[in-house]
């Protein structure tokens, strides 16, 4: 508790923050909401429902046609949040973000189009052994199609990627390293701007894949030189179903369109159609307008406590979190990278994660159990599926008191 | 608090399981796999004369997977391949109907409780599945998922 004093005295609210979160002022089966899941899902703040709110009730239209007042509203505050998402990410200009569903989609787009035009039979797509499965099928799906080859990035026992390794993996045949950021099953914060080097010095392009480092770090795209970036808006506190396509404009509009339909396009004849200049290029039909504007809400709120702040917050509370859990006998945790975030896996000598999950859900524990869409990470670890508790600014030290607690009363009943 | 779903005799199946072993003789087997838990289970059932004469398993999972799978093969022996697919049929009706619990059931009725924690019924269920598939199947191993 004292490494956490130092930053809650340094300014860090936690309390005053919770207030903003309504979701967590419940009580689920009689005891208070202990939300450790915020790596599936973040919790919203007002800020984000209100201005979600704020569009149906106010400004709703459909953006980028309508003349009237409505409309242009709409298209004012949908737009200004890629200016956010510009600043979020320190991008160069706001037409290297594009609007998607969120991180698989992202992926999934560049794999399609930037995939489709430059891959061929023989060439190869590096990833990782630590990626999120929608790092990993796209980019199959692709090798599968073209006839390429997907090599793997090894990991050690702490759950680090082996830059070593890496680097006899990249060859003149290698055109894309595709990257998570941060490990949503481990935690792990991988050395994106060195992996992102290798591949531009082996002549490949780099994505990277941000969904459970937008959450948490602050992003510099221009400083990591990242090719691609992708991260969901509801994992930084906005709604589901928007998020974050970066990439470098040169490459974006060397790529063919993902999708076909209206918005993305400058004219049609049955003839020929000219595709739009970017981003509308990669828009297609009616966007999610309300999650984007609510997720321009949730970039303003994150900054506005500041990245900074919350991964040195965050920090301690997992420092406290990892020192609490060591000290339960029989629980082993899953990643312990020297350059971790927010997470905190482990497995209990004969307890299934699903009973875990169970036990603590009825004490009010949020927490994630299951494989977390990493199987090969299961496998490499050679357990079947981890219990997860994963951390967000609004969490305090008494909730993970309250995990140890709940994890006393599992042991009680299954041992 | 968790009472009503980890019963006494689920957690004493869970940690010591009832004819958990591999059958050399088994003319029918099954494997069953649960991706969204990771759990897996194989099941041998020795058949003769349309009766379940013997019923084993083997396998890595929850507590109520496991006890699941340990109380059904106490169930099924001395069952006819019909009775043990009636039983399944009023189990799967216990975990996912508020209908009355039948007597028909047995000890299983113990499962009782898992009615009320959906998102578990998959894991009671997975054993039962696997049977169907070890019943139906020629002797060959078949996978089952939900």
């Amino acid at each position: 508790m004292s490494a956490l004093t130092s930053v809650v005295s340094a300014g860090f609210e936690v309390e005053k923050i919770r207030e903003d979160f309504p979701v967590l002022k419940q009580r689920i089966h009689g005891k208070p909401l202990v939300y450790l899941d915020s790596a599936a899902t973040a919790q919203k703040p007002f800020a984000v429902i209100d201005a979600i709110r704020r569009f149906h009730e106010v400004d709703c239209a459909n953006i980028h046609r309508g003349v009237h007042e409505l409309s242009q509203r709409s298209t004012a505050a949908y737009e200004e949040t890629r200016s956010k998402a510009r600043r979020f990410l320190n991008a160069r200009t706001k037409n290297e973000l594009i609007f998607v569903r969120g991180t698989t989609e992202g992926i999934n787009l560049v794999a399609s189009s930037w995939g489709r035009k430059n891959v061929k039979e023989g060439d190869e797509i590096v990833i990782s052994a630590l990626e999120h499965h929608s790092n990993i099928v796209p980019w199959q799906m692709l090798c599968e199609e073209k006839g390429a080859k997907l090599r793997v990035i090894p990991m050690n026992d702490r759950g680090e990627l082996l830059l070593e390794e890496y680097e006899k993996l990249l060859g003149p045949r290698t055109r894309m390293v595709a990257v998570a950021h941060v490990s949503n099953a481990l935690g792990t914060i991988n050395p994106v701007r060195q992996i992102v080097e290798m591949a531009h010095r082996a002549g490949a392009l780099a994505l990277i894949d941000g969904a459970q480092a937008a959450p948490h770090l602050k992003i510099d795209v221009q400083a990591l030189d990242a090719d691609f970036y992708a991260f969901s808006g509801h994992k930084v506190f906005g709604p589901t179903g928007i998020g974050i396509l970066y990439g470098k404009a040169r490459l974006l509009n060397a790529m063919p369109p993902y999708q076909g339909g209206g918005d993305m396009i400058k004219n049609v004849t049955f003839e020929k159609t000219t595709f739009n200049d970017l981003p509308y290029k990669f828009e297609a039909g009616t966007p999610n307008i309300a999650g984007g504007i609510g997720l321009g809400a949730a970039f303003d709120y994150v900054t506005r406590i500041g990245l900074d702040s919350i991964a040195a917050y965050e920090h301690e509370l997992l420092v406290y979190g990892t020192e609490a859990l060591s000290r339960i006998p029989g629980l082993r945790i899953i990643g312990t990278a020297r350059e971790k975030a927010a997470v905190l896996s482990f497995v209990i000598e004969g307890i299934h994660p699903h009973d875990i999950g169970t036990v603590l859900d009825r004490q009010g524990i949020a927490v994630r159990t299951g494989h977390h869409c990493a199987q090969p990470v299961m496998d490499r670890f050679r357990v079947p599926a981890t219990t997860r508790a994963s951390l967000a600014f609004y969490n305090t030290a008494a909730e993970i008191d309250a995990l140890v607690a709940g994890l006393g009363k599992v042991k009680e009943i299954f041992s | 608090m968790t009472d009503d779903l980890y019963q006494e005799i689920i957690l004493d199946h869970s940690k010591r399981p009832r004819n958990c072993h591999a059958m050399d003789d088994a003319n029918r087997r099954a494997e069953g796999y649960n991706p969204l838990c990771g759990d897996k289970l194989k099941l041998y059932v020795k058949i003769e004369d349309d009766m379940v004469k013997d019923v084993s398993f083997v396998g890595s999972g929850c507590a109520i997977s496991t006890a699941s799978a340990s109380l059904m093969t106490e169930s099924l022996k001395g069952k006819s391949r019909e009775e043990a697919l009636k039983l399944l049929d009023k189990f799967h009706e216990l975990l996912t109907t508020d209908t009355p619990v039948s007597q028909e059931l047995g000890k299983l009725v113990v499962f009782c409780g898992v009615r009320d924690y959906p998102a578990r019924v998959k894991c009671a269920t997975l054993a039962w599945h696997t049977l169907k598939s070890a019943l139906n199947s020629t002797g060959e191993p078949v996978v089952s998922t939900e």
